[in-house]
């Protein structure tokens, strides 16, 4: 068989860059979320806040910490992989990756060693400033990330000479169409990430009877956001929808598995979308349903895939699969927050063993989300990098040949496992030392920094007691 | 905008960050290259504390040096990646697996040696990729219409292998003469006995690339033979550091060993740019050529300028509040 270059430098894109994202997007929320307590802390003098504020701000600089080794790899492949696109459009990227670069520096250098390090050093006003500020700055980073990936979703602001990008205007670079509708929908998913993984712990330790005073405000707290935010996030999603309707219509031609471009198109529930067949073989849907909600209009016009050549048409069944499988979650996930609702009505919030196991599977379902909600807007825009200007062929490096990507996609993959093993396994170990025993390990050592977050916890990697720390 | 030369200015700039990291780094790479040879365990918990508090910030230069490349120069980025491929994925995975084990050793204790292991490994064969990125460098790249157009393997020739152990033992020593000045007692005289052997490897070396380097491409040979004399300087000069550092070693003068090996460093790297200024792709392409548009060469200086003051005041306090000797049993004890 012969390899193809493209499709594996795909997987291997795919692979490390949805490796990585899980733990920006777990930040983000999280560095939210321990602003929010230390300014619960000042606003209150409740040192319940504080103390939920550290357990949590330790989970934040190991999860941090993998963040940066995970995204080293990122920085480079863009040159090693699409290395065409690179050169096409780097006059963009080149300064938008350059300052989210940047952004992390500003902060490693600054206020996050003040949120890591300077609990009993500085007032609690101006530790909670430094969180505050931090996770501001997680949202700038966010923001040329977010930047960069919506101009080649949407491209503006720039024109084409001797076959290089060079930017007319950076405001509308910047603020490309889909940028406003993608920003909110990541900044929402970041805030249910984190409130889902912090309803799950906290479930966790009320199900052990641990630290039942703190993690019961925790929960209890963090369900109100939920109830506020999830319904948020559907109608974000729906806007931003409505945001690819405009501006990339056969992306969501394959997420609704759509292949002819028609009034009245029903709403899938399952399909099995054929490329060969340029239909669906089974489809079972809400009839209109899909009209109504792109249209607002039983008799609207949904684009169908077959506008475009077959060569040109997605991988439809990864679209139209991932596309359900992050409705699904959202749905599920306002589910959960009402019935949380409902339960707090009766009293049973804390109690209710279900629903805190629930609670814990629950807190995987978020990284689920996001996941199959990138593929949905990465795989949907195929065969672009570019969309409507470059595409993966155009972009891929010239001089590679299948067996050097598959040789280091397997290397990759074989990194990052063990990696990511060992992350994880420490993660838990971080989160099961729960809240009381954190007291001594708040000993500030002199070796701890900033720019190696992770060693703001001293929770030993193997063996059982803090002494082991050596 | 049109009054300065931009590119110029970024070559600079890059060229900075590149030795900033070079000497930077290189000091922490070379410690976990001798770190499976350390007499014992807490010579091990000396040489990891001594660069603890500093490590990561070093390598902020090589993130910087990347991003600046893809904004600044992008034919440089666009072209040195794919030509690089495999070695590029050497270095990721030996500096992730490097940083991953440092955070973990000083939390665990029985899976410690792995840790260990994945710290020295990682340290090896990040610092050989780098010097075989030299050789490569300096042998320059097949291209056509500002694309690279060579094999997978054309990095590895039996002169950047040279190149590769070149920067392998000069780490070492770089780490070495640090080990000194940051340690005492038993852990000092191992990496002073160092030294000398050491600085014979990084001599042979020297000598040979040097030897070798002007024959590579007749470019280079012109100017080291033909025009710009005075350029011999600059082997000069790396030659006298050399007998420096084995007479302030000698002397006992750690600080001045450790400075002048850094002095050495400079001072080949110098030589190695003026070999091929100013092809920043050789043999085809100069830093104009490979300069990205000049409003977006404006749009990132901004930024750059603002935040590479901030890197270097908070590189030097680090190094300021964490000056002196590390002492057994002290640092994450």
């Amino acid at each position: 068989m012969e390899l193809d270059p493209i499709l594996l430098s795909r997987m291997q894109f795919a692979f490390v860059v949805t490796f990585h994202a899980i733990f920006p997007v777990f930040t983000i929320g999280l560095a939210s979320y321990v602003a929010l307590l230390q300014g619960l802390f000042v606003a209150t003098g409740n040192s319940v806040w504080d103390r939920l504020g550290l357990f949590w701000t330790k989970i934040f600089a190991v999860v941090f910490g993998m963040g940066v080794v995970s995204g080293i790899v990122m920085a480079f492949q863009f040159g090693t992989n699409w290395s065409n696109f690179s050169q096409f459009a780097s006059n963009f990227i080149g300064p938008m990756l350059s300052y989210e670069v940047i952004t992390a520096f500003f902060l490693e250098a600054g206020f996050l060693g003040v949120l890591l390090f300077g609990r009993h050093r500085v007032s609690p006003s101006v530790h909670f400033f430094a969180a505050l500020m931090v996770a501001i700055g997680t949202f700038i980073s966010a923001f040329w990330i977010l930047a960069t990936n919506s101009w080649m979703q949407t491209p503006q602001g720039y024109e084409i000479r001797e076959g290089v990008v060079h930017v007319t205007s950076w405001m509308e670079a910047i603020f490309s169409p889909s940028f406003p509708y993608r920003f909110a929908h990541m900044a929402l998913a970041a805030f249910l990430t984190g409130g889902f993984v912090v309803c799950g712990v906290s479930a966790w330790f009320l199900l052990r009877r641990r630290g039942v005073e703190a993690h019961k405000r925790a929960l209890s707290m963090t369900m109100w956001l939920l109830l506020i935010l999830a319904p948020l996030q559907a109608f974000v999603g729906d806007e931003h929808g409505l945001n690819t309707l405009e501006h990339q219509p056969m992306k969501i031609a394959a997420m609704e598995g759509n292949w002819e471009t028609q009034s009245n198109v029903p709403l899938l529930l399952f399909a099995l979308p054929d490329r060969e067949l340029q239909a669906n073989r089974v489809e079972i849907g809400i009839p209109n349903g899909a009209s109504l909600i792109l249209r607002h209009d039983v008799d609207g016009v949904v684009p169908g895939l077959k506008e475009i050549p077959v060569e040109q048409q997605q991988p439809v069944w990864i679209v139209f699969y991932s596309f359900r499988v992050m409705v699904a979650l959202g749905l599920l996930m306002i589910a959960c927050a009402v019935t949380g609702l409902v339960l707090r009505r009766g009293g049973k919030l804390y109690t209710q063993r279900w629903f805190l196991h629930v609670l814990q599977v629950m807190s995987i379902s978020p990284f689920l989300a996001v996941t199959a909600g990138w593929f949905v807007t990465e795989i949907g825009r195929s065969p672009w990098l570019v969309y409507g200007v470059l595409s993966y062929a155009d972009a891929v490096t010239p001089s590679l040949t299948g067996w050097m990507v598959l040789a280091t996609l397997i290397g990759y993959v074989a990194v990052y496992a063990v990696i990511f093993c060992a992350g994880v396994y420490y993660l838990f170990k971080v989160v099961r030392q729960g809240l009381g025993e954190l007291e001594d390990d708040e000993e500030v050592h002199d070796v701890d920094r900033p720019s190696r977050p992770m060693s703001a916890t001293h929770v030993p990697f193997d063996g059982t007691t803090a002494s082991s720390r050596s | 905008m049109e009054m300065y030369d931009l590119s110029l200015i970024w070559a600079v700039i890059l060229a900075f960050s590149v030795i900033m990291y070079v000497l930077m780094d290189g000091f922490d790479l070379g410690l976990g290259i001798l770190f499976p040879f350390a007499p014992d365990e807490d010579a091990r918990d000396v040489m990891m504390n001594s660069v603890a508090p500093i490590w990561d910030g070093n390598e902020t230069w090589l993130v910087l040096g990347g991003a600046g490349l893809i904004a600044a120069f992008p034919l440089v980025y666009t072209i040195l990646l794919p030509a690089l491929y495999l070695g590029v994925f050497l270095m990721l995975a030996g500096l992730i697996f490097r940083g991953v084990a440092f955070e973990f050793r000083f939390k665990s204790k029985r899976t410690r040696r792995w840790w260990n292991a994945a710290f020295s490994g990682g340290s090896f064969v990040a610092a050989f990729a780098q010097g075989c990125v030299v050789g490569a460098y300096i042998q320059g790249f097949e291209t056509a219409d500002r694309v690279y157009t060579g094999g997978a393997f054309d990095w590895l020739t039996p002169f950047s292998i040279l190149t590769g152990i070149g920067l392998v033992v000069g780490y070492t020593l770089l780490g070495a003469t640090w080990l000194v000045l940051k340690s005492e007692g038993h852990v000092r005289e191992w990496a002073r006995g160092l030294i000398p052997k050491l600085l014979i490897g990084v001599l042979v070396v020297f000598v040979i690339v040097s030897l070798w380097t002007p024959w590579i491409d007749s470019g280079v040979f012109d100017r080291w033979f033909n025009h710009l004399q005075v350029i011999w300087l600059l082997p000069f000069a790396a030659l006298l550091c050399a007998v420096g550092i084995y007479m302030a070693t000698r002397r006992h003068r750690e600080g001045l060993a450790f400075l002048l090996t850094l002095g050495l460093f400079i001072f080949t790297y110098l030589g190695l740019l003026v070999s091929r200024w100013p092809y920043v792709i050789p043999p085809d392409y100069t830093l104009w050529d490979a300069a990205s548009a000049p409003e977006s060469q404006f749009f990132i200086l901004i930024g750059v300028l603002f935040v590479v003051p901030i890197i270097l005041t908070y590189t030097a306090w680090s190094y300021w509040v964490f000056r002196g000797k590390v002492r057994v049993g002290e640092g994450y004890h």
